[in-house]
């Protein structure tokens, strides 16, 4: 059994000692130990880590229900946060909502361990800041590399209980030159498959590859998102469209069994199948396991935790988050499914991969972005997001890159990009940029999108 | 053996492992947060963390460990651990890193709390929230939500000068949300989301009953309100979206570590050069930016930063020239400056950085029954719904979540969907009218810094108008 485990089962222990057995109780415990080198100006400017224990509790009583958590997990204060946890539910309202505890149920993996990745020291982490930054051959240099191990375990009193482990590491770094940003970005389960000079060589070429840009009118272009880009897509998707609460509040787009997408997406929830922290069940304890949110192109279905779940007349998908029932469940493990069979093409300049390069090589005349910034929601019903264009843009005629391009700020709905004959093009590459909250691990291809939605220029 | 004891600990230890400065933030927290929607309470949480996070500065190398754990064995391990990893950080150097001078100091300080928000029993501020959410149902709204927080948070810090500080900190704020849902759309109003280093008076005094009906019916009334024209127009701004305006397109502007390129890979630079500092035109001349942490009861206010500079007033902006930046003492040493009192931590498991304390408008010359009489043809806008800006804090777009139409000096119908785009120093030069209508409003959920942090900050802010805006922004 885990320490993990092991603390969970004490504090259910404790919680019937003191409430009596009508008493329902959940308890999430969650181990992290993050590691982060941060650097800028080509040098390592900071540089943490901490490992923490934290113990979140929820107990239902005669009704009513209240939620608490502790980092201070000796005798003393796991018992002050039964005590007043406890004490709260006395003084609340009713929970006429309450979905009750999740059964018994065996998970589906048990996480995505590593143990190089959990013992990575902060020196084998500089080694791959000083390979970014050699590789970019005297530009100047920013980002991180971040090591993260979380073993954790949960058990309520209905006779739940998991325990899991999952290690994560990430590179996101740019290479600057005057008016031009490059940025390289991958995540990983494995701190091994982080090549420091592999990425740092890539975003300098990107850099150099910007300098000069020429700004153009707002209005639609054709676009070509590498993954960096796309990821930002998932991340809305995942935030408020398949946001199962938002769906029961009619504040999603997602209309079950209708041909909202092109044919060409497949969108499915599986932390078995991308990077990012691979925690094998959610907040509630429900196991996760794979869900299809769009099958080629007809969304069909949405995440749910247990109260969105018996709001809406159906049962968990395994997407609740500790503490989150406010914002609704979000999947944290989106991947849009490259197209396996997609040709790829030789990469000159500044396109992403072989894959890129190939959705390029057809284009007549649009765009190649490499990233997105500050991507705000203007409604949650049509998704309609605005944002900027960042870390490199380029004018594509004839499928061949032409110029660089100032940057753009755009207004486009999210679904609409995808929609129905949007989808020009998918490519076999599936990759997960790394997240900077170390949350999630959202993964796709690059794509080819019809239009894109530029309302104005970075000037203005 | 008590919290300073431990943060000394950290400290010595650090030292002994060959830093030649180090300091310690021992913390405790306990926050509370309810939320209620459509008449009941959809999540109560009483959380707690405590902790030593200890920095060490080793040649030009920083490292930061921290642990949730105060003991002796623990505090003098997490000093040796912060001292290793800046060691590490010695393989990539960057310029040389210094501190500016910071006399010694010993203080204590307290927010100012006239009723303890965790004091107030939970069934009374239940019965709040519940209530608010009742209010907006009856009035229209499809979704009602209310929600409060409460932070209470103790800090002991050390250095290896000699510092010794004890704050406490008492936040708290609510507000009130209704939405109602359209065929195509939604449409939300709120109130309230209004934040300080204050007791649960922070919260009576925002008399969110008063304003629960009117929200619910304002949401209501959006969904068939008139859309935002687009065009180019006279604007004017509440006083909670110049707040929003403040902190995006000044506020982070003026961060130092932005200005030097720390945050390049992230949250991005700015568009403000060192070399102008002094001299730029910002904004009109009815601009005056100050940041204070002194301001009683604002959400940004402390008595020390996170390094143990004492809190102090300085402009940012005066009379729309650029006169000062937002700094730590390693930032400052770095651009030359000789001031900092700007470095924050969100927890002991975070490294202290640069961030916004209360940066705000100084009150303007007129009010917004002036302005609105003053203005022939424009629109008026107010609270936040969206916000985006680039990595250089130049190019927003900010959409609020309601306009009305200003013809012939009057107030006329309502709008929706209002948004408005510009760049900063022009958009900022552009403003003709201020109120001296004040309000310190806090924004809890300040985002920076990798592994993120969540910020608390302060915007004094006054209703304004700015000529010849892009409003009517759509996808």
């Amino acid at each position: 059994m885990s320490a993990e485990l092991d603390l969970a089962g004490r504090v259910v222990d404790l919680v019937r000692r003191l409430a009596g057995s009508g008493a329902q109780a959940e308890v999430l415990v969650d181990h992290t130990a993050l590691a982060l080198t941060r650097f800028a100006n080509s040098g390592i400017h900071q540089n943490v880590a901490d490992a923490t224990t934290a113990v979140r509790l929820r107990v239902h009583l005669d009704g009513r229900t209240v939620g608490g958590s502790t980092t201070v997990v000796d005798e003393a204060g796991l018992t002050a946060l039964v005590e007043r946890t406890i004490a709260a539910v006395s003084l609340t309202p009713a929970d006429p909502g309450w979905p009750g505890l999740a059964p018994p149920a065996a998970l589906v993996t048990d996480g995505a361990w590593d143990e190089s990745t959990a013992q990575a020291t902060p020196d084998e982490r500089a080694a791959r800041v000083r390979a970014f930054v050699d590789a970019a051959e005297g530009l100047e240099t920013a980002g991180y590399c971040r090591t993260v191990h979380w073993s954790g375990a949960f058990a309520n009193s209905a006779g739940q209980s998991v325990a899991g482990r999952a290690a994560e590491a990430a590179m996101d770094g740019i290479a600057r030159v005057p008016g031009s940003d490059g940025v390289a970005r991958l995540g990983s389960r494995r701190l091994a498959d982080l090549d420091g000079a592999v990425l740092g060589g890539r975003a300098a070429l990107k850099a150099r590859a910007g300098t000069d840009p020429v700004e153009l009118p707002p209005g639609r272009y054709e676009v070509v998102l590498e993954p960096t880009a796309v990821a930002d897509l998932l991340t809305n998707f995942a935030l408020y469209g398949f946001n199962g609460k938002l769906h029961t509040e009619r504040q999603s787009f997602a209309e079950i069994g209708a041909a909202q997408f092109d044919p060409a997406v497949t969108i499915v929830d599986d932390v078995t199948a991308t990077a990012g922290v691979g925690i094998p069940f959610d907040g509630e304890g429900t196991p996760k396991r794979p869900v299809t949110f769009v099958d080629a192109g007809i969304t069909t279905g949405v995440a749910y935790d247990r109260r969105s779940a018996a709001e809406a007349g159906t049962v968990s998908t395994g997407h609740g988050w500790p503490g989150g029932s406010a914002f609704g469940p979000v999947p944290a493990n989106l991947r849009l499914l490259p197209d396996e069979g997609a040709p790829t093409a030789a990469v000159a300049g500044p396109a992403a991969d072989g894959h890129t390069a190939a959705l390029l090589s057809t284009m007549e005349r649009g765009l190649l972005v490499s990233d997105f910034w500050y991507t705000r929601v203007l409604d949650p019903k049509t998704l309609v997001v605005t944002g900027l264009t960042r870390n490199g843009v380029w004018l594509v005629e004839d499928g061949e890159i032409t110029r660089p391009v100032r940057n753009f700020r755009f207004t486009q709905s999210y679904p609409l990009a995808l929609g129905p004959g949007a989808v020009l093009g998918v490519g076999g590459n599936a990759i997960t940029p790394a997240d900077s909250w170390d949350m999630f691990g959202f993964t796709g291809p690059s794509l080819r999108l019809a239009s894109w939605n530029f309302t104005g220029g970075a000037s203005g | 053996m008590t919290h300073f004891d431990a943060a000394a600990a950290a400290v010595q230890a650090a030292l002994d492992a060959g830093a030649r400065y180090a300091d310690a933030r021992v913390m405790h927290r306990r926050t509370e947060s309810m939320s209620a929607r459509n008449g009941e309470i959809e999540d109560l949480s009483q959380d707690e963390d405590a902790g030593v996070g200890v920095r060490a500065l080793v040649g030009s190398g920083w490292g930061f460990y921290a642990v949730p754990d105060m003991s002796d064995p623990a505090a003098r391990a997490a000093g040796t651990r912060a001292a290793k990893i800046a060691a590490a950080s010695a393989s990539v150097p960057g310029p040389a890193t210094g501190l500016i001078p910071l006399p010694a100091a010993t203080g204590s300080w307290s927010s100012p709390c006239e009723i303890d928000p965790l004091s107030v029993p939970l069934s009374d501020k239940a019965e709040l929230m519940v209530g608010l959410t009742t209010t907006m149902r009856e009035h229209g709204a499809d979704l009602a939500e209310s929600h409060y927080r409460i932070w209470d948070t103790a800090k002991w810090f050390v250095s290896s000068e000699g510092h010794r500080i004890d704050q406490r900190f008492r936040e708290c704020g609510g507000g009130i949300t209704a939405t109602s849902i359209g065929d195509g759309e939604s449409q939300r109003r709120s109130y309230g989301n209004q934040y300080g280093t204050r007791g649960w008076e922070m919260v009576t005094g925002l008399d969110l009953p008063g304003n629960a009906a009117r929200v619910a019916i304002e949401s209501r009334e959006l969904l068939t309100a008139a859309p935002c024209p687009a065009g180019q127009t006279s604007l004017i701004l509440g006083s909670e979206q110049m707040a929003l305006q403040i902190h995006e397109s000044v506020g982070h502007a003026i961060e130092l570590d932005r200005i030097l390129g720390w945050e390049a890979a992230y949250a991005g630079t700015s568009w403000l050069d060192l070399s102008q500092l002094g001299s730029m035109r910002y904004g009109s001349a009815l601009m005056n930016i100050a940041i204070d942490p002194t301001i009683p009861g604002a959400l940004g206010s402390f008595g020390f930063d996170d390094e143990g500079t004492p809190a102090a007033a300085r402009y940012a902006v005066h009379e729309g020239r650029w006169v000062g930046v937002l700094a730590g003492r390693d930032s400052a040493s770095v651009a030359g400056l000789d001031y900092a009192g700007s470095v924050r931590s969100d927890g002991w498991a975070r490294l202290p950085m640069v961030r916004m304390t209360n940066v705000g408008l100084e009150p303007g010359p007129h009010t917004l029954e002036e302005i609105i009489a003053s203005t022939d043809d424009g629109i008026f806008m107010d609270t936040n719904r969206s916000w985006s800006i680039d990595d250089r804090r130049l190019n927003f777009q900010f959409g609020c979540e309601i306009g009305w139409e200003i013809k012939n000096g009057k107030i006329g119908r309502m709008l929706r969907n209002p948004t408005y785009t510009g760049i900063g120093p022009t958009f900022w030069q552009s403003m003709d009218m201020l109120s001296s209508e004040v309000t310190a409003w806090g924004i809890p959920n300040c985002g920076k810094g990798q592994p993120g942090q969540t910020g608390h900050t302060g915007h004094p802010a006054a209703p304004a108008r700015f000529t010849d805006v892009r409003v009517g922004v759509t996808g």
